[in-house]
C-alpha cells in the first residue's frame, strides 16, 4: 500500500494518531458486512427459497413467532461497536485536533488556483521569504500552518502527515503538521477548485535540524547572479516576461501573481507537481503551459529558440 | 342547513351500472386537453415513473463517459472543462432529477390505492407538480447541451461558482433551474402530507398505513421544511452573480460558509428523503414474498420518523474540514453515529422478515433483498466517514464516491428496480418477463459491486474526488479500470431492465387483481385499476385487509366488497388524521389545464430572469398569476361558494 | 367468523365546510414551508453577524420612526382582516367588506413606507453582506406582502360578488391565515434587524 496519497500508512504525528482508529473502523465494518451477509444467506437458507413461477396462493401465510426478538438483540449488538467507535473517535479528536503547546515555525499557505502560495515569516522582513507548492519543515518538531484561501475554496491535505483542512477566503484555518523522520511526503488539493483542481499537488519535505536549517538560508538569498552573457540574456528576458506576474527576489521582477521563482531550482518538480523540474520540462511548461495544464492562469509563452534556451538555463541556475 | 349539504352517503356493492357511471364520471377527458389538463393521480405518477428513468439514463450516460476517461491515467478522451460538467450534472441529474422524483412517481400512482381512496387531497396541485418538474428538468437541460452545464459540482461551493470565476451563464442555469424544481418538491409535499393525513379509507387508523406512505409522509414533512433552504441558497448565490451583493463574497463581509451551511441544512434532510420512501417499498413488498407480515411495524414505522428527524441535526458533517470548533464537531460526528439506530431497527427487521417467512424468489424479492445488504455496506462506511478524525483523511476522496453509491444505488435504485417489477402488473396489467428481469438483476447486482466495493479501496489509497485524470504512479489505475469494467456491466443490467419493461407492456403475460397475492388495498382492484380505483369506499380493520382470511387475528374484518359508493359526482371521503374516521364528502375538480399554464408562465418568467429579459420575465409572471386566479376562483361546482343570502 | 367492519355512516357534510375540508391544511402547509424560508434568512443574518468582525451591522441604531408606527400599522391591518373575515362569518357583508379593503389598504400605506424606507437607508445591497441581507429578508417580506395585498383583494372582490357564507368560505380563511402569517413573519424580521442591534448584536 505505498500508494503516494494513500494514508493507510502515517508518517507524522498526526496522522499516527488518526490511522489506528481508521483500521478499527474499517475492520468493525467489514466485520459487520460479513455477519450480515451471512444472517442473510442464512435466513433465504432457512425459509427454503421457492422458485417462481408458483401459485402463491400456496405458500401459507403466517405470522412465525420471535421476529422481535432479532430486532432486539441486533440493536444491541449493533451499539456494542457503534459505542466504542464513538468514545475513541473523541478521544482521537481531542489527540489530533488543534496543536497544544508551540510550535517550532508557522508557515503561511495561501491556495491559489492552482498552486500552492508559501510564506516563511519571521520578525524582520530580511528574514521573511516566498516559495511555492514544496514546503520544508523540521523533523520531529510541530509546524503550525496557517491557511488563507486566495480565491476559491481549496483543501490542504498532506495523507501520510494529517489529515485535510480547507483554505476558505475571507477565514484563516490553522493546521499544524509534524513528520516522525526526514522524508518528501506528497499531498494535494482537495477541494474542488475550478478546471485545474486534477492538478494542484504539492510536497512536504521534512529535512532534519541541520539540513532546514541551510535550507532556509539558502532560501533567503536574493537570485544568484547571472554569471556568462547567455545567462545574463536569459535573465533579462525573465525579467521582462516573467516579471509581470512573478517575483524573483534581487532583480526587477517583484510581482505576486504567479509563484515566487527565486530559488525555482531547489525545488523537485514544478506546476504544483505536474512535470518534474528539468530542463525538458520547464521548457515545456514555459512555451505550452496551456498544453500540460489546460485552464491554467498561465499563458503560452511561445519564445524563439534561442531566448528559450537562455531562459531555461537562467532559471536551472537559480537553486 | 340546505338538504343537499348534510347527507348520509349510500352504501352498496359494486354493480356493473355502477362502475359505468363511476368511470364516466372519473375519467380524463380525449384529446391534446385531456393530456395537457388531466388530474388523475396515476397518470400523472406514470408520467413522473417514465421520465424520471428518462434522466437515469442521461445520468448514466454522463457517468459512462467519465469511466471512460478514468479508465486509465492521463487519458484525454475528455477535456478538464468537458469532464468538470459531466461530473456536476451527473450529480444533479441523479439527485435532484431521478431519485426524488421517481419515489414521488411510485407514491403519487399508489397513494390513493394504498390508502383506500380515490384521489389525493390536492390534483391539480398534483399536475402542477409535474409539469413543474418537466420545465425544470429542460431547463436545466437546455443549459448543458447549450455548453452552460453546471460546473462546480452538484453542490456548488461559492465562491468558484461566483461570477468572478464563473462567467458564464453555467450558474446561472443551474441556480434558477433548482429554484423553479423546488417549488415542484415543496407542493408535492404538501399534497403528499395532506393526503396521507386527511384521505384514508374509513378504519385506516395511523398504525395501519403501509410503510412506504410512512416513509413518503416522512420525507414530504422534511422537503416542505428544507426546500426553502436550497432554493434560498441558489436565489441568493444569483443575486450576488447579477446584482453584486454580498452574500457569500468575503470581500464585501459575505461568508462562503453560509452557503456550505444553507445546502447541507437542506442537503443532508435531502438524502433521507431520497430513501426513506425506498426503504417503505421494501417493508412493504419484502412481506409478501416473505408470506408473512413484517416484522416490528411499529419499530420500523418509529424508526422512520426518528431517522428523518435525527436527519435534520447531522449536516454539519459534510463541512468537517472547513475548520470548526472542536464542540461543533464532537456533536455532528455524535449525532452522525447515533443516526445509525434507527437505521438498523429497519434492516433487522427485514433480515428477521426473511428468516422467520417463507421466502419466494421473484426478480422483485431479490432486489428487495439484496438491498439489506448494500445498505449495510453503505451505512458503515458512512459511520467510518461519521468519525471526524476518519472523516479528516477519508473525506473528499473516492471513499466518500463509494460510500454515497452504496447509499443512493442501493437504498434508492435497488428498491425502485424491486418496485417496478413488484407493481407492473398492477399498473400496467401484463408481468414483467421473470427470466429477464432475473438476468438484469445479476447483471445490475455484479456490474454495481464490481464497480463500486473496490472504491472505497481507490480512495483509502488517496485518490481524491472530481479529478479528470490521475498519473500512472499514483497506484490508482487497476483500480479505476476494475471500476469502470463494473459500470458498463451495471449499466448492461440497466438496459435489460428497460427492455424487459418495453415488452412486457404488450406481450408480457396478462396479470389478474392480486398476482403475488399480496396484503394491501390496491391488489383487490383490478389490474390496471380503473380510473375510479375504488368502486366502493373500503373499510379497513387491520394492516393486511387481503389476508385476514389467512392470519385470522383480527376482531372484524376489511369491507372490500361493500361500501359508501360516492356517485353523485367527482366525490371522495376525508378521514380524521389518526383514526381515520369519515368527515366529509369532498367534490374533486376535474380536468384543467391552469396548472399547464401556470407552468408555461413560470418557465417565461426563469427564462426572462436568466436572460435578463425584462419582457419576457413580466409577461412570464402576469401569466403565472393569472393562471393562479382560475385556479383559486371559488367554484359552486366544488361547493366552494354559495350566495350567504339566497 | 370475525364480523365484517362496516362503517355505518351518519350524515356527512357535504363540501368544505368552515374550515373542515383540504383546503386548510394546504394553506397551513403553505405557511410552514414560507415560514422555514424565512427562518433560513435569520438564520443567514446571525450566522454572517456572529462570524464578522464587530461594526458588521452598518446601523448600530436603527431609525425606528418609520419601522416602529409601520409594524403597528400591519399589526392593526392584522386586525382588520380578522375583522373582515369575522364579517362573513356572521353574514354581514358590509363589515366584511370594510375589514378586507382596510386591511389591503393599510398593506399598501406599510409597502411604500418601506419603500421609502429603503430609500433613506445609506447603503445600496452591494454595499456589504450586512447591507445585502437587510435588502433580501425586507424584499422577500414585502413581496410576501403585495401577494397578500393581492389575495385579499381577491376576497374582498369574491366577497362583493357574495360567494360566501358562513359555512363557505375556505378561500377568506385561507387568505386571512396568509396574512396573518405575513404580519408575524414582520414581528420576526423587525425584532432581529430593528431591535437586535439596540441589544448589542453585530455591532
Amino acid at each position: 500500500m505505498s500508494a503516494p496519497l494513500g494514508y493507510l500508512t502515517a508518517a507524522g504525528n498526526r496522522a499516527h494518531t488518526i490511522l489506528p482508529l481508521t483500521w478499527f473502523t474499517l475492520a468493525i465494518s467489514i466485520a459487520v458486512c460479513v455477519v450480515i451477509a451471512l444472517c442473510l444467506l442464512g435466513a433465504l437458507r432457512r425459509g427454503g427459497l421457492r422458485r417462481w413461477p408458483v401459485d402463491m396462493r400456496t405458500v401459507p401465510v403466517a405470522r412465525g413467532g420471535a421476529g422481535l426478538r432479532w430486532i432486539g438483540i441486533g440493536v444491541a449488538l449493533s451499539a456494542i461497536p457503534l459505542l466504542a467507535i464513538l468514545v475513541w473517535t473523541m478521544q482521537a479528536l481531542a489527540a489530533a485536533g488543534p496543536l497544544r503547546g508551540r510550535a517550532a515555525l508557522t508557515v503561511d499557505v495561501t491556495a491559489r488556483q492552482w498552486w500552492w502560495e508559501v510564506r516563511y515569516d519571521a520578525d524582520t522582513p530580511a528574514q521573511t521569504f516566498l516559495t511555492a507548492n514544496e514546503i520544508h519543515i523540521p523533523v520531529g518538531r510541530p509546524v503550525r500552518v496557517r491557511l488563507h484561501g486566495g480565491d476559491v475554496i481549496h483543501s490542504f491535505w498532506v495523507p501520510q502527515l494529517s489529515g485535510k483542512t480547507d483554505a476558505i477566503p475571507g477565514r484563516t484555518n490553522d493546521t499544524w503538521l509534524q513528520a516522525d523522520q526526514p522524508g518528501r511526503y506528497g499531498g494535494q488539493c482537495s477541494e474542488y477548485c475550478g478546471a485545474q483542481h486534477a492538478h494542484m499537488g504539492l510536497e512536504v519535505v521534512a529535512d532534519p535540524p541541520a539540513a532546514f536549517e541551510a535550507w532556509r538560508t539558502a532560501q533567503l538569498r536574493p537570485a544568484p547572479a547571472p554569471t556568462s552573457a547567455a545567462l545574463m540574456h536569459g535573465a533579462a528576458v525573465v525579467e521582462y516576461r516573467c516579471g509581470a506576474c512573478h517575483e524573483l527576489r534581487g532583480t526587477q521582477a517583484g510581482a505576486l501573481a504567479g509563484p515566487d521563482l527565486t530559488h525555482l531550482a531547489s525545488r523537485a518538480r514544478i506546476a504544483a507537481g505536474v512535470l518534474p523540474n528539468n530542463a525538458g520540462a520547464l521548457a515545456e511548461w514555459i512555451q505550452y503551459a496551456q498544453r500540460v495544464k489546460p485552464g491554467t492562469l498561465m499563458p503560452d509563452q511561445n519564445l524563439d529558440g534561442a531566448d528559450l534556451s537562455d531562459v531555461v538555463a537562467y532559471l536551472g541556475t537559480l537553486r | 342547513m340546505k338538504a343537499a349539504d348534510m347527507r348520509v352517503p349510500e352504501v352498496g356493492t359494486a354493480t356493473p351500472e355502477l362502475r359505468r357511471r363511476l368511470d364516466e364520471i372519473w375519467k380524463t377527458g380525449p384529446g391534446i386537453a385531456g393530456f395537457l389538463g388531466t388530474v388523475d393521480h396515476k397518470k400523472i405518477g406514470i408520467r413522473y415513473i417514465v421520465t424520471a428513468f428518462a434522466f437515469l439514463l442521461l445520468g448514466g450516460i454522463e457517468a459512462l463517459l467519465m469511466r471512460l476517461q478514468l479508465i486509465g491515467p492521463d487519458l484525454k478522451l475528455l477535456t478538464p472543462d468537458q469532464y468538470n460538467v459531466l461530473f456536476s450534472t451527473h450529480g444533479m441529474t441523479m439527485i435532484f432529477l431521478y431519485a426524488a422524483p421517481i419515489l414521488s412517481g411510485f407514491s403519487n400512482y399508489l397513494f390513493p390505492l394504498l390508502l383506500g381512496n380515490r384521489d389525493m387531497a390536492f390534483p391539480r396541485l398534483n399536475a402542477l407538480s409535474y409539469w413543474i418538474y418537466l420545465a425544470a428538468g429542460i431547463f436545466l437541460y437546455v443549459g448543458f447541451l447549450t455548453g452552460h452545464g453546471p460546473n462546480d459540482g452538484w453542490f456548488n461551493y461559492v465562491p468558484y461558482s461566483e461570477r468572478d470565476f464563473n462567467p458564464g451563464l453555467n450558474q446561472d442555469f443551474y441556480s434558477l433551474g433548482m429554484v423553479l424544481l423546488g417549488i415542484s418538491t415543496t407542493v408535492g409535499a404538501a399534497n403528499f402530507i395532506v393526503t396521507l393525513l386527511r384521505m384514508r379509507a374509513p378504519g385506516m387508523s395511523i398504525n395501519r398505513l403501509p410503510i412506504m406512505t410512512w416513509g413518503t409522509l416522512t420525507a414530504s414533512a422534511a422537503n416542505l421544511v428544507v426546500v426553502p433552504s436550497v432554493s434560498l441558497a441558489f436565489l441568493l448565490l444569483w443575486l450576488d452573480r447579477q446584482f453584486g451583493t454580498q452574500f457569500f463574497r468575503s470581500a464585501g463581509g459575505g461568508q462562503p460558509l453560509l452557503w456550505q451551511h444553507l445546502f447541507w441544512l437542506f442537503g443532508h434532510p435531502w438524502v433521507y428523503a431520497i430513501v426513506l420512501p425506498a426503504m417503505g417499498m421494501v417493508s412493504d413488498g419484502l412481506p409478501v414474498f416473505c408470506r408473512r407480515p413484517l416484522v416490528g411495524y411499529s419499530l420500523v414505522a418509529l424508526s422512520t420518523v426518528a431517522t428523518m428527524i435525527l436527519g435534520f441535526g447531522v449536516w454539519v458533517h459534510h463541512m468537517f474540514a472547513t475548520g470548526l470548533p472542536g464542540l461543533g464537531l464532537s456533536f455532528f460526528s455524535a449525532a452522525s453515529i447515533v443516526i445509525t439506530f434507527p437505521s438498523a431497527v429497519a434492516v433487522f427487521a427485514w433480515l428477521a422478515t426473511i428468516w422467520t417467512g417463507r421466502p419466494v424468489v421473484t426478480t422483485a424479492f431479490l432486489y428487495f433483498s439484496s438491498m439489506i445488504l448494500m445498505f449495510v455496506i453503505g451505512g458503515v462506511s458512512g459511520v467510518m466517514t461519521a468519525s471526524v478524525p476518519v472523516d479528516w483523511q477519508l473525506t473528499d476522496t473516492y471513499f466518500v464516491v463509494a460510500h454515497i453509491h452504496y447509499v443512493l444505488i442501493g437504498i434508492n435504485l435497488f428498491p425502485v428496480l424491486g418496485a417496478a417489477h413488484f407493481w407492473f402488473p398492477k399498473m400496467t396489467g401484463r408481468f414483467m418477463d421473470e427470466r429477464l428481469g432475473k438476468w438484469s438483476f445479476w447483471l445490475v447486482f455484479a456490474g454495481f459491486n464490481i464497480a463500486f466495493l473496490p472504491m472505497h479501496l481507490t480512495g483509502l489509497l488517496g485518490m481524491p474526488r472530481r479529478i479528470y485524470t490521475y498519473g500512472p504512479e499514483m497506484h490508482w489505475t487497476a483500480l479505476n479500470t476494475i471500476t469502470t469494467c463494473g459500470s458498463f456491466i451495471l449499466a448492461l443490467g440497466i438496459l435489460l431492465f428497460l427492455v424487459n419493461v418495453l415488452r412486457s407492456r404488450r406481450h408480457g403475460r396478462v396479470a389478474p387483481a392480486n398476482p403475488w397475492d399480496a396484503s394491501t388495498l390496491e391488489w383487490s382492484v383490478s389490474s390496471p385499476p380503473p380510473e375510479y380505483n375504488f368502486a366502493v369506499i373500503p373499510t379497513v380493520a387491520s394492516r393486511h385487509p387481503l389476508w385476514e382470511d389467512r392470519l385470522q387475528e383480527e376482531q372484524a374484518t376489511s369491507s372490500l366488497d361493500r361500501g359508501m359508493l360516492l356517485d353523485r359526482g367527482k366525490e371522495v371521503v376525508t378521514t380524521t388524521p389518526l383514526d381515520a374516521e369519515p368527515d366529509l364528502i369532498l367534490e374533486m375538480p376535474g380536468d384543467t389545464t391552469a396548472p399547464f399554464w401556470l407552468t408555461v408562465g413560470l418557465s417565461l418568467l426563469f427564462i426572462g430572469l436568466l436572460l435578463r429579459v425584462v419582457s419576457l420575465a413580466a409577461g412570464g409572471g402576469v401569466l403565472t398569476a393569472l393562471a393562479i386566479l382560475v385556479w383559486l376562483w371559488p367554484r359552486r361546482a366544488l361547493r366552494e361558494r354559495e350566495p350567504a343570502h339566497g | 367468523m370475525a364480523e365484517v367492519a362496516m362503517f355505518k355512516p351518519g350524515p356527512l357534510p357535504v363540501g368544505p365546510t368552515r374550515r373542515q375540508g383540504v383546503g386548510w391544511w394546504g394553506a397551513i402547509m403553505l405557511v410552514a414551508s414560507e415560514g422555514a424560508l424565512f427562518a433560513y434568512l435569520l438564520f443567514g443574518y446571525f450566522y454572517v453577524g456572529a462570524t464578522e468582525p464587530p461594526g458588521w451591522v452598518l446601523e448600530p441604531r436603527p431609525d425606528l420612526r418609520l419601522a416602529l408606527p409601520n409594524t403597528v400599522l400591519l399589526l392593526l391591518s392584522s386586525v382588520a382582516a380578522w375583522f373582515g373575515e369575522h364579517g362573513v362569518l356572521s353574514r354581514r357583508r358590509g363589515r366584511a367588506l370594510l375589514g378586507f379593503g382596510l386591511a389591503a389598504v393599510m398593506g399598501v400605506v406599510f409597502a411604500a413606507v418601506q419603500w421609502k424606507e429603503w430609500h433613506l437607508k445609506h447603503f445600496l445591497p452591494g454595499t456589504s453582506s450586512y447591507a445585502s441581507l437587510y435588502y433580501a429578508t425586507t424584499a422577500f417580506h414585502m413581496a410576501h406582502v403585495v401577494i397578500g395585498i393581492a389575495v385579499l383583494l381577491g376576497i374582498f372582490l369574491w366577497t362583493a360578488l357574495d360567494y360566501f357564507s358562513p359555512r363557505r368560505h375556505m378561500a377568506v380563511s385561507a387568505g386571512v391565515l396568509y396574512w396573518h402569517f405575513v404580519d408575524a413573519v414582520w414581528l420576526a424580521v423587525f425584532t432581529t434587524y430593528y431591535l437586535t442591534p439596540y441589544l448589542g448584536f453585530g455591532t
